[in-house]
């Protein structure tokens, strides 16, 4: 590795901690925000661990695996479209399924991937901006999936605002009688934004896989989905709160890491608690704010067509 | 519409059952065991694929079986988190008829207490633990003689003369291992610092590897681990620096990087309780094993430890099987600079059980167990 300043190297951490948690957290925005409260995240980003890592141990570039993630991470959220849009069933029972589901058919699907390691990923320098001492190095200097966690929240927040499918999607969330009566299919807008959130969630799942740690053992994804969920909250449902939070969270775990190894009289279990009081905290102050920060007005509510 | 209702919560409860059964894989080869078969449990704390740990217990599960072949069956529940969850499973499985159940986590010590006065009848055998009955044995390893070995690797071989030690929770068990190593590092060179992260996880590959590369970024050299993934052997592996394994061989995830591991080898003591139980002949006790019982042993050096320091290691590790070399002989003190042991003296397994202080010269507050 090439000689970063300390600084440096704990900015570059923080993005590659975070990165998981962006895609993640993407995925769930755009399932809550069409009214669809999914807690199976944590599943489909262990499926989408292991598809990745699957893809990349068979040798394909970088790109492929990480189809294959999306792939798995939509199909498993396929199987919870249907049973919450087609067969109406209790949403929060349906996810929490999800999740446990996940997590048994990973372990069960990848005992033969366990204990071996995935080719490393090529670094995309960004000209120029590669070359800024300290923040360049540590910003610019990264796998293709970082730069594309970013994009894809930039074209989230585009199309949530300015498209008239983000208009539908939203107005889906917000109140699905009036969407329906104003004949838009809500069971249609939400199975494709099941399906989205489902491959975005996979993705994030295959950056642990594919980047941050690349080995697969069962239950590795160790809590994040349920993390980004907070995240989504954290950010009153909005893209880039999203990542803001995903970054915060990123900070504090590694910080606290290096605060650990700098030696600082803290005890260890409190820098440990750390990112998850501050999330607390962040829910606290935001749920105080109110207006224009609540959840869309259908969350989590099963949809049937009157007539 | 009620009955698409009833479908969806039928397919969703199967859903959960489905994960339930995968994600605890009860793998009961034989429910009822013929009269006269001796059943054998295992609960684990991590999965058995887990390359570490939890791996090295269930080859001696496995080295049970090949042993003592149709006059054993065995199960085993891996990924049982420590607390009531501990509980509930060891229940379960003293009621399925076990004869004798290992507990192969310091965090089951008061589950398997607790479920063992309900048993009187089964034997409990509790892995690095201190609470003991008539139906409870306890044993464990002297993993910090391995860790001596590790240390004096380490010093040896450090340029940056910084060691990098992934930890993770503070029990006696891993505060020895920190001492032992950094004691035997600073006997060969006395700049040695160690770099000391508590992920309070026991298997977390994320997080493992977070601290592997703040350790690095840090100036570490070297790591040393005593957690269950290899994700800091592969970052070491990465970063082109050296690590030790732990618990298992981790050289697939570092060919170049390993230095050497510690391995935990169960299978001896196992096959014994085990005979005891078929022989009638099982009673209480501690056994606590190092070098001199094969319970600990090293993984091959790496191909970067120089023939010098291999021969120091050897030695080392002879002097300890043999008993001329305590890896805790004074003087040392403790972190405060209060006197620990004298000059010659050493250390007694009761203090090393109950270890709770760093050694002069560590650097940091050691978190509190409790």
């Amino acid at each position: 590795m090439t000689d970063y300043g300390l600084l440096t190297s704990i900015l570059h951490a923080i993005l590659v901690a975070s990165t998981p948690l962006v895609f993640a957290g993407l995925g769930a925005l755009i399932q809550e925000r069409a009214g669809v409260l999914n807690l199976g995240i944590e599943g489909l980003m262990i499926v989408g661990a292991l598809a990745g890592f699957a893809a990349a141990i068979a040798g394909q570039p970088l790109g492929i695996s990480v189809m294959a993630a999306a792939l798995a991470g939509a199909l498993l959220a396929s199987v919870f479209a249907f049973l919450v849009l087609k067969c109406l069933s209790n949403p929060v029972a349906t996810g929490l399924a999800l999740t446990l589901f996940g997590l048994g058919l990973a372990a069960l699907a990848g005992a033969q991937y366990v204990g071996r390691a995935a080719p490393q990923i090529a670094v995309w320098e960004i000209p120029l901006l590669s070359d800024i001492p300290v923040i360049g190095p540590a910003l610019f200097s990264h796998d293709p999936l970082v730069y594309l966690s970013i994009l894809v929240a930039v074209c989230l927040w585009w199309f949530l605002s300015f498209t008239r499918g983000g208009l539908v999607l939203r107005a889906v969330g917000e109140n699905h009688d009036s969407a329906h009566a104003l004949g838009f299919s809500v069971q249609g807008v939400r199975f494709l934004a099941i399906i989205t959130g489902g491959a975005l969630a996979g993705i994030g799942g295959a950056y642990l896989t594919l980047v941050q740690t690349p080995l697969f053992v069962e239950g590795m994804t160790a809590g994040r989905g349920w993390i980004a969920l907070a995240l989504v909250v954290f950010a009153s449902w909005r893209p880039f709160r999203v990542i803001a939070g995903a970054y915060l969270f990123g900070s504090v775990t590694i910080l606290q890491l290096h605060s650990q190894a700098l030696g600082l009289a803290i005890p260890a279990q409190w820098l440990s608690m750390l990112p998850y009081i501050v999330t607390i905290l962040a829910l606290v102050l935001i749920s105080a704010r109110g207006q224009g920060h609540r959840a869309p007005g259908s969350l989590g509510q099963l949809f049937r067509a009157s007539r | 519409m009620t009955g698409f209702r009833l479908k969806a919560l039928g397919l969703s409860a199967l859903l959960v059952l489905t994960a339930c059964s995968d994600s605890e894989q009860a793998a009961t080869e034989a429910t009822d065991a013929p009269d006269g078969q001796v059943k054998a449990g295992f609960i684990y704390v991590g999965p058995v694929s887990d390359g570490g740990w939890t791996y090295e217990h269930d080859q001696g599960r496995l080295a049970v079986e090949a042993e003592f072949g149709d006059q054993v069956t065995t199960t085993f529940v891996e990924s049982v988190s420590e607390g009531p969850d501990a509980e509930r499973v060891l229940s379960q499985m003293a009621n399925d008829g076990a004869d004798i159940i290992f507990t192969t986590s310091f965090g089951f010590m008061n589950p398997t207490i607790k479920v063992a006065e309900q048993f009187p009848d089964v034997k409990f055998e509790h892995a690095t633990g201190f609470k003991r009955a008539d139906n409870v044995a306890t044993y464990s390893s002297r993993f910090y003689e391995g860790r001596h070995i590790l240390g004096l690797i380490a010093g040896e071989m450090t340029e940056s003369n910084v060691v990098g030690y992934i930890a993770s929770f503070p029990i006696p068990e891993v505060v020895r291992g920190i001492n032992a190593a950094y004691l035997a590092a600073k006997s060969v060179n006395p700049e040695i610092e160690f770099k000391i992260i508590w992920v309070s996880s026991w298997f977390d590959p994320g997080k493992e590897a977070d601290a592997a590369k703040a350790l690095i970024d840090q100036g570490a050299d070297i790591l040393m681990q005593h957690t269950d993934s290899p994700a800091a052997m592969q970052i070491a592996e990465q970063r082109g620096i050296y690590a030790f394994g732990q618990a298992s061989d981790m050289a697939a995830f570092g060919p170049t990087a390993q230095l050497t591991s510690i391995i935990d080898d169960w299978s001896p003591y196992y096959i014994e309780r085990v005979g005891a139980v078929i022989d009638g002949t099982w009673e209480s006790g501690d056994v606590w094993g190092g070098f001199n019982t094969g319970m600990v042993a090293l993984a091959p050096y790496g191909d970067a430890v120089p023939e010098a320091v291999r021969s120091m290691a050897d030695e080392a590790r002879a002097a300890i099987s043999e008993g001329r070399l305590h890896p805790f002989t004074g003087p040392i003190n403790k972190q405060d600079g209060s006197p620990w042991l004298a000059a010659g003296e050493t250390a007694d397994d009761g203090t090393l059980l109950g270890m709770d202080f760093y050694v002069e010269g560590i650097q940091g507050t050691l978190p509190s167990a409790n």
